[in-house]
C-alpha cells in the first residue's frame, strides 16, 4: 500500500435518482478538512455502483445520503453488496430524510448509523473518527 | 436634527439611551451578507433617479408590481405542489385542494419521470411514487386529471428534462377532454440549465436540452398562446446553498441564454417572451426577499428592453411563482415551521408574486399529509383575506430601508451577472463548473456559521426541546409501485404497437433533423408510447449528460 494506512478514507454515495446533493457535498467537505480522504461518487448511482467504488478505493466507512424515501429498498442492497463483496467490516452511515420509524430495521440490515437533519458536522466527524478507530483495533 | 446628523451622528450626548456599545453585535447584515445600518433615512434612496427606478406599478421597470392594481384586482394564485404514489391518489388530492378553495395545480412528479425512465426499469425500483407522481404514459395523464376540467384549472409542471413530453401529454389529455389546446393555462418548468447545477435531473448535454427548450417556445407561440413556456428558477439555486444575490444572477444569466437560444433559432423576443415565467423562493430574511423580488422585476425589464430591444411591456414584465423555502424547514419541533412559513409568505405577497406555495410543517421528514397541506392553503387564505396586506400596491415601497436594500441587491446580481457574461454566459459557466462551485462554497460557509451559533436556528442550535418523534407522517405504500408498474405493462399490452413504433420511427427522424420536436412527441404519446421509450430513443439521438463539477 503507497497510502498512508493511517488515513481514514471514506466514501460519500448519493444513491437513486434524487438529486438532493447538498447535505453530502457539506459532509464530504467536512470529513475531507478533517483530514480524511474522501470520495464523493455524484448522484444517481445504484447499489452496484457504490460497491464497486467502495472496494476499488478501500474505503473504511461508505456514507449514504439519500432524501427522496426510496431508502429502504435500496440501502439494504447495499448493505448486502458490500459484504458479498467482503467489505463486511466497512462501516456504513446515513443521512437525509430518514423517518424514525425505519430506523430500527436499517440499522438490523447493517446500516451502522443514521444522522438525521440537524446532526452537526462535529458530531459526525468524530463518530467517524471513534468507529473506525474501534474497528482497526478489534481487526486482526 | 438633518437625518445625516441622526445617521452617523457622533456625538452621543443627543441620544444618551442609544450609545453603540449597547447593540448586540458589532455588524449586522442580511442573509445574504449586505451590511445592514441602524437607521436609513431619505439619504439612502432619495437620488436624483428615485422615481424613474421606482416607477408606477403596472410600467416600466415594474419595481412596483407587473400589474396596476395587483391583488385588488386578483388575488395570487394558491397553488399548491402535490403529487405521490400513483396518478389516482394525486387525483385524490387535487381534488381536495380545489375543494378547500385552492385556485390552481401544481404537480410533482416523481424522480423516474423527472429522469425518463418508466416504473418499471432497474433505476426505478424504490422510486417509483416517492416524491410525486408517476407517469408513464397518456393513461396515467388522464387519470391524473380525471374530472377536472382543463380548460377551468390552470396547472403547473414542475418537469424539466421530460418537460416537453408532458407538455404534450397535456394537451393530449386535453384534446380527449374536448377542451381546445389554445385554452389550456399552466406552465411547464421546463428549465433544464440550473438542473446541471442546482436539482440534477437532467438527462441530455445543455446544448441539445437547449433545443427542445427553444421547440416548447415556439410551438406554444404558435398553438399555446396561454401557456407559460418555462419557468426560469432560481428557488433550487437557493435550496441548494446560493444567497439572494446570487439566486437573481444565475437566474437572470439563465434566462439571457434561453432568450438568445431562442433568438438564434429564429424566434422574435415580442413572440415569445411574454410567455416566460419565473420561479423565486421566500426565505427567512422577511424584508430582503421582499427587496429581492423588486430588484428582480426592475433587472429583467431592464434587460429586456435594453438588451433584446424588447418593444412590447409584456415582453419586459417579471411574472413569478414562489415557494417557501424547503432547506429553511427543521425536522425539529415542527410546528414552529408554521410561523417560518408564515413570515416567508408574507414576503412573496409583499414582493407582489404572481402565484404562491407555502411548505407544509412536517416537510422536513416526508411529504405532506392532508392535513398539513391543508394548513398552508389557510395560511395563504389568512393572508389574502384576514392580514390586509393584499389591499394595496406594494405597500413597501418609500421605506427607506426596502428601497435601499433594493438597489443594493439589483447592483450586486449585476456585477455578478457580468463576471458570468465575461466567461462566455450561463452554458459556458456551467460547462466549467462555476455555478456548482459557487454554490458549494456557500452552502459549505452557511453550514459552519450555524455549528458556531453565528447564525441561530430556533430549535437547531439554539431553543432546543426533547420531543418524541413526530407520528403519523405520511407514508408512501410501496405495493402502489406495484400497481403502477402493473398498469404500465397492461397500457402496453393494449396499445397499437404498429402505431407506436411508426410514431417513435418519426420521432427519431425528427429529432436527428431540425424540424420542431412537439408535434411529433405529440404523436408518440397519443400513440401509448411510454415515457421511457421516447427518452431512451432520444437519449440514443442527444446523448446522455454525465455530472458536472466537483465538490
Amino acid at each position: 500500500m503507497t497510502t498512508n494506512v493511517d488515513v481514514i478514507r471514506v466514501l460519500v454515495a448519493k444513491p437513486g435518482l434524487d438529486g438532493h446533493d447538498r447535505g453530502a457535498k457539506i459532509i464530504a467537505r467536512a470529513l475531507r478538512d478533517a483530514g480524511m480522504e474522501v470520495v464523493y461518487t455524484g448522484i444517481r448511482q445504484t447499489p452496484q455502483m457504490i460497491v464497486e467504488a467502495a472496494l476499488q478505493e478501500d474505503v473504511d466507512v461508505v456514507g449514504l445520503s439519500i432524501l427522496s424515501g426510496a431508502h429502504m429498498e435500496l440501502f439494504p442492497q447495499i448493505a448486502e453488496g458490500l459484504r458479498e463483496a467482503g467489505l463486511g467490516d466497512v462501516v456504513l452511515v446515513a443521512g437525509g430524510i430518514i423517518p424514525q420509524q425505519d430506523r430500527d430495521a436499517l440499522h438490523k440490515l447493517g446500516v451502522d448509523r443514521i444522522f438525521g437533519p440537524g446532526a452537526t458536522l462535529k458530531e459526525i466527524v468524530e463518530f467517524v473518527e471513534s468507529v473506525v478507530a474501534e474497528r482497526r483495533r478489534a481487526a486482526p | 436634527m438633518s437625518y445625516q446628523a441622526r445617521k452617523g451622528d457622533s456625538d452621543l450626548s443627543s441620544r444618551p439611551l442609544m450609545n453603540e456599545q449597547s447593540e448586540q453585535a458589532p455588524n449586522f447584515h442580511t442573509d445574504s451578507g449586505l451590511g445592514i445600518d441602524s437607521v436609513y433615512t431619505p439619504e439612502d434612496v432619495n437620488g436624483p433617479d428615485y422615481g424613474d427606478k421606482v416607477g408606477e406599478p403596472g410600467e416600466f421597470p415594474f419595481t412596483r408590481g407587473v400589474y396596476p392594481s395587483m391583488y385588488r384586482g386578483r388575488l395570487w394564485t394558491m397553488r399548491q405542489y402535490a403529487g405521490y404514489a400513483t396518478p389516482q391518489e394525486s387525483n385524490l388530492r387535487y381534488r381536495y385542494l380545489l375543494d378547500h378553495g385552492q385556485t390552481g395545480l401544481s404537480v410533482a412528479f416523481d424522480l423516474p419521470t423527472q429522469t425518463g425512465y418508466d416504473s418499471d426499469h432497474l433505476l426505478s425500483k424504490g422510486e417509483v411514487g416517492k416524491v410525486g407522481v408517476p407517469i408513464d404514459t397518456l393513461d396515467d395523464m388522464e387519470a391524473l386529471f380525471s374530472g377536472i376540467p382543463l380548460d377551468k384549472v390552470s396547472t403547473s409542471m414542475t418537469i424539466n428534462a421530460t418537460g416537453p413530453i408532458l407538455l404534450a401529454l397535456y394537451e393530449a389529455v386535453a384534446r380527449k377532454q374536448g377542451v381546445a389546446s389554445e385554452d389550456i393555462r399552466g406552465t411547464t418548468q421546463n428549465d433544464i440549465l440550473k438542473e446541471y447545477f442546482a436539482r440534477g435531473t437532467y438527462i441530455f448535454p445543455p446544448r441539445p436540452s437547449m433545443r427542445l427548450v427553444t421547440d416548447v417556445f415556439a410551438y406554444c407561440a404558435e398553438r399555446l398562446p396561454n401557456w407559460n413556456t418555462i419557468s426560469i428558477s432560481g428557488y433550487h439555486m437557493r435550496e441548494a446553498g446560493a444567497n439572494a444575490v446570487q439566486e437573481l444572477a444565475f437566474t437572470f444569466a439563465d434566462a439571457i441564454a434561453y432568450v438568445e437560444a431562442a433568438v438564434a433559432v429564429g424566434l422574435k423576443v415580442d413572440d415569445f417572451c411574454p410567455r416566460l415565467s419565473f420561479f423565486f423562493v421566500a426565505q427567512n430574511d422577511l424584508f430582503e426577499e421582499a427587496a429581492k423580488f423588486r430588484a428582480a422585476r426592475r433587472m429583467w425589464a431592464t434587460i429586456m428592453r435594453d438588451r433584446f430591444g424588447a418593444k412590447d411591456p409584456r415582453s419586459m414584465m417579471l411574472r413569478f411563482h414562489t415557494q417557501t423555502a424547503g432547506a429553511a424547514l427543521t425536522a425539529q419541533q415542527p410546528d414552529i415551521n408554521i410561523v417560518r412559513t408564515t413570515l416567508q409568505a408574507l414576503a412573496a405577497v409583499l414582493g407582489g408574486t404572481q402565484s404562491l406555495h407555502v411548505n407544509s410543517r412536517d416537510e422536513a421528514l416526508a411529504l405532506p399529509t392532508e392535513a398539513s397541506a391543508r394548513l398552508s392553503l389557510r395560511t395563504q387564505q389568512i393572508l389574502a383575506h384576514e392580514s390586509g396586506v393584499a389591499d394595496t400596491v406594494d405597500p413597501l415601497a418609500g421605506s427607506y430601508y426596502v428601497e435601499s436594500l433594493t438597489d443594493r441587491l439589483e447592483q450586486e446580481a449585476w456585477d455578478y451577472l457580468k463576471r458570468i457574461d465575461d466567461m462566455g454566459g450561463a452554458i459556458a459557466a456551467i460547462e466549467e463548473g462555476f455555478q456548482a462551485q459557487e454554490i458549494n462554497d456557500a452552502a459549505y460557509q452557511y453550514q459552519r456559521e450555524i455549528e458556531a451559533e453565528e447564525r441561530i436556528v430556533v430549535g437547531v442550535n439554539r431553543f432546543q426541546t426533547d420531543e418524541p418523534p413526530l407520528e403519523g407522517i405520511m407514508r408512501i405504500d410501496p405495493d402502489q409501485a406495484k400497481l403502477q408498474v402493473e398498469r404500465l405493462t397492461k397500457v402496453k399490452a393494449g396499445r397499437d404497437n404498429g402505431v407506436t413504433e411508426a410514431s417513435l420511427k418519426r420521432l427519431g427522424e425528427v429529432a436527428r433533423g431540425n424540424e420542431n420536436t412537439m408535434p411529433a412527441l405529440l404523436e408518440c404519446v397519443e400513440a401509448y408510447a411510454s415515457l421511457g421509450e421516447i427518452c431512451d430513443l432520444l437519449r440514443g439521438v442527444f446523448g446522455e449528460q454525465a455530472e458536472m463539477g466537483d465538490l
